[in-house]
């Protein structure tokens, strides 16, 4: 492999000076390459297929939708308004699908985000460089467990630890609040190494400065560091809240099957993935309104998801271009 | 006014020494509360491995159909029959069709003495799971299990590690005890194959495309969003697009009917082929994005210089951009496919949690694959199933794992070359 190169440039070369020596040809103008354009449209249709993805997945959407909204029983102001999700005997209101969804995103995030935070800060400013080259480990391992790892785990232990803990009558064997804690979990240790790096950018003159002044390091902390830092580590939250809104093997597992709307975290209830897993688990025919509303489920929850992402994305970039 | 209250606040020695106290106390009493962070997240992954190691080990109670008394009057256990004995209890007890299935596999005279013994367990004693216990009960609450042994007559407990060898190579059975993962181990394997071939190839030439060729314009900024945008795409949304696209609009090709004339469609398009697509399409951002990386961190001297000695475009990134980012290339990939390996939802959306017991052979094939696997035996709510989960989450963890550390052991040759070159 180490020759090859060395070989081609060599015969490009000689053949190259053969070509200036022959007087009578324009050895200077530009050879024509078929091949390296070819290849180079080649690679331009790989980038592109990401496009034809974005597309693909926008276009199925809505067309599928369409089919479910164009169904007469389905209205859009019953869809947006109803409190009640019985495609069988033709409710369809999603509400109850998305208070569930916001229930356990809410729940995962007031655990991840003050302990991913705290962890990212800890990491960046206290730990020394031995601690660090411990944790960041574990915080690899935790972000590489597959989701439905989570998921046993939040049917399993979880819950269990909930219904000891409060009441067992009152906290059913599915619910919101197992589920949402363990994708807090889950979600942790993407918050803790996104907020680290935010965190980590803010120049080393702004601390310096800040203990010059005769703060102390939890207020240059607390008054420095994060508010210098606050777009990249909001940015983190976002992009978390958009993990948690879409994730599913954990809800699917411990969640509960069938929608409910329910403000209860300890009552079952049936999220946007949920409901989609659960639906097209079962070999659902296509044409059927059970097929066509987890599209347009799907639909909703590209649009949550993406809008969070991209509201990320930018305030990130802007985060950016203060200090680089 | 305002300069008085700070007159009163800064004011004398004392007052700044009280501040100065509250600060530090400040600043310790939060130094604690983020070392409880720490600690909490610490605290999580264990709670998450004891959990999994828990319920894969312990004992389990078992009820025999028919006990090994009746087969050889006064021999309790089987394992103490002779060679005669279980011959004779192979023949005789054996319902006709199971014994010639058997027969045909392997003659009874020519099986191992172990190889009869489980035979005869499995097909005539017939032990069910009255109940099972984790490894922390069966250590320290071993009570209750004699009690419970005690509540039901003729039972009896044995230690079980729900992980064995025959639990590898076994496939998918309604009985837990003699359940295994082979069919979904095979059909994770050919998944990731299936994946790789797609994703790879696609994925670094984007990469290339994206960070060698690519003007700084709009088109190409906005392909670059793009596909930043895709890597946070539920996975869930992946399996949808599979399902319209790869398993009904594209099932005549991913069925297998219109290149190798399979007439037997009751895969329907949710086949391997199907799976894999779908997941290529889920980690492609991925690989762009980290072979992208990779392709970054090569010195622009490299390409300089390859462009001194008269080289084109294709043969600088060909020769040489290419070969000195390779390592980091095969880590970010190996790294994007370990995400692919353990992902589910995108899976169960296209179809692929159905009851299988035959090996894929094929990218047509029907397949399960392990996180399926997992998920199913999950959601069912006896207690053996999820032992029986747990035993394939310790798999699933020790390939991940694997495949990890090479990762990581690429990633450390790297910087030892580094090092070495430098």
């Amino acid at each position: 492999m180490g020759c090859m190169p060395m070989t081609s440039s060599f015969v490009f070369l000689m053949r190259y000076s053969k070509r200036m020596m022959d007087p009578h040809k324009n050895s200077f103008r530009r050879k024509v390459r078929p091949h390296e354009r070819f290849i180079e449209i080649m690679l331009f249709f790989c980038a592109l297929l990401s496009i034809i993805i974005t597309v693909g997945i926008v276009v199925i959407l809505v067309k599928e939708s369409w089919l479910f909204f164009k169904n007469p029983q389905v209205t859009l102001k019953e869809f947006f308004t109803s409190k009640k999700w019985q495609p069988m005997i033709g409710d369809f209101g999603f509400l109850p699908l998305l208070n569930a969804t916001f229930t356990t995103s809410i729940i995962a995030m007031s655990l991840g985000v003050p302990i991913g935070l705290f962890v990212a800060i800890y990491l960046s400013e206290y730990a020394s460089e031995k601690t660090r080259a411990v944790l960041k480990p574990i915080l690899e391992i935790l972000a590489g467990i597959p989701s439905i790892v989570f998921g046993y785990f939040a049917l399993t232990f979880m819950t269990p630890l909930l219904r000891g803990i409060f009441n067992a009558e009152r906290v059913e064997i599915y619910n919101t609040a197992s589920a949402g804690l363990v994708i807090g979990i889950l979600v942790l240790p993407l918050i803790a190494t996104m907020a680290e790096d935010a965190i980590g950018a803010v120049p080393k003159e702004l601390r310096l400065a800040a203990y010059a002044l005769g703060s102390t390091k939890l207020e240059t902390v607390f008054q420095i560091v994060i508010p210098a830092a606050i777009s990249g580590i909001s940015a983190t939250f976002l992009l978390a809240f958009s993990r948690a809104i879409g994730e599913t093997m954990v809800v699917a597992l411990a969640a509960g099957a069938g929608p409910n709307f329910t403000y209860n975290p300890f009552r079952s209830a049936e999220t946007i993935t949920g409901y989609i897993v659960r639906i097209s688990g079962g070999d659902v025919s296509y044409n059927s309104i059970d097929y066509n509303s987890i599209f347009a489920l799907g639909l909703v929850l590209f649009i949550i998801t993406f809008a969070l992402n991209f509201i990320s994305r930018r305030i990130s970039e802007r985060f950016r271009q203060e200090y680089e | 006014m305002n300069s008085m209250n700070h007159v009163v606040q800064f004011g004398t020695e004392e007052d700044v020494q009280v501040l100065m106290e509250k600060r530090r106390h400040n600043g310790t009493l939060w130094q604690a509360v983020f070392m409880f962070s720490v600690s909490l997240a610490m605290l999580f992954l264990i709670m998450l491995i004891f959990s999994v190691v828990n319920t894969t080990f312990g004992y389990v109670v078992l009820v025999n159909e028919v006990e090994s008394s009746t087969l050889i009057a006064q021999k309790d256990s089987v394992s103490s029959f002779t060679r005669a004995e279980l011959e004779q209890v192979a023949f005789s007890r054996l319902s006709a069709g199971i014994l010639r299935r058997v027969e045909y596999e392997k003659p009874i005279a020519d099986r191992s003495d172990e190889e009869l013994i489980a035979l005869i367990e499995q097909y005539i004693i017939k032990p069910k799971v009255r109940k099972t216990w984790g490894l922390w009960d069966s250590l320290f609450n071993k009570i209750e299990i004699d009690r419970y042994m005690a509540e039901n007559e003729g039972s009896y407990a044995v230690f079980r590690s729900w992980v064995n060898s025959s639990f590898l190579v076994a496939d998918q059975s309604s009985d837990p005890l003699n359940a295994g993962i082979r069919t979904a181990l095979f059909g994770s394997l050919w998944i990731i194959l299936v994946t790789l071939v797609f994703a790879f190839p696609i994925g670094v030439g984007a990469a290339i495309y994206l960070e060698e060729y690519a003007k700084d314009n709009r088109f190409n900024r906005a392909l670059q969003l793009n596909i930043f945008n895709l890597s946070a795409v539920p996975s869930i949304i992946y399996g949808l697009l599979g399902l319209a696209v790869f398993v009904r609009a594209m099932e005549p090709i991913t069925s297998g009917a219109l290149i190798l004339g399979i007439e037997d469609s009751t895969a329907n398009g949710r086949t391997i082929l199907s799976g894999g697509l779908t997941l290529g399409l889920l980690v492609l951002p991925i690989i762009i994005i980290n072979t992208q990386e990779a392709l970054k961190a090569v010195p622009d001297s490299l390409r300089m210089s390859s462009y001194g000695v008269g080289a084109t475009k294709w043969q600088t990134v060909w020769n040489h951009v290419l070969p000195a980012s390779f390592d980091r290339i095969l880590t970010g990939t190996i790294l994007a496919l370990s995400r692919a390996f353990g992902e589910t939802a995108p899976l169960v959306v296209i179809g692929a949690s159905t009851f299988i017991s035959i090996d894929p052979s094929g990218i047509f094939s029907k397949f399960t694959t392990l996180p399926t696997q997992i998920y199913q035996w999950s959601a069912r709510p006896q207690g053996a199933y999820r032992n029986l989960a747990s035993a394939a989450i310790v798999c699933l963890l020790i390939l991940l794992l694997i495949m990890n550390s090479t990762a990581i052991y690429l990633r450390a040759r790297i910087n030892r070359k580094k090092r070495l070159e430098a």
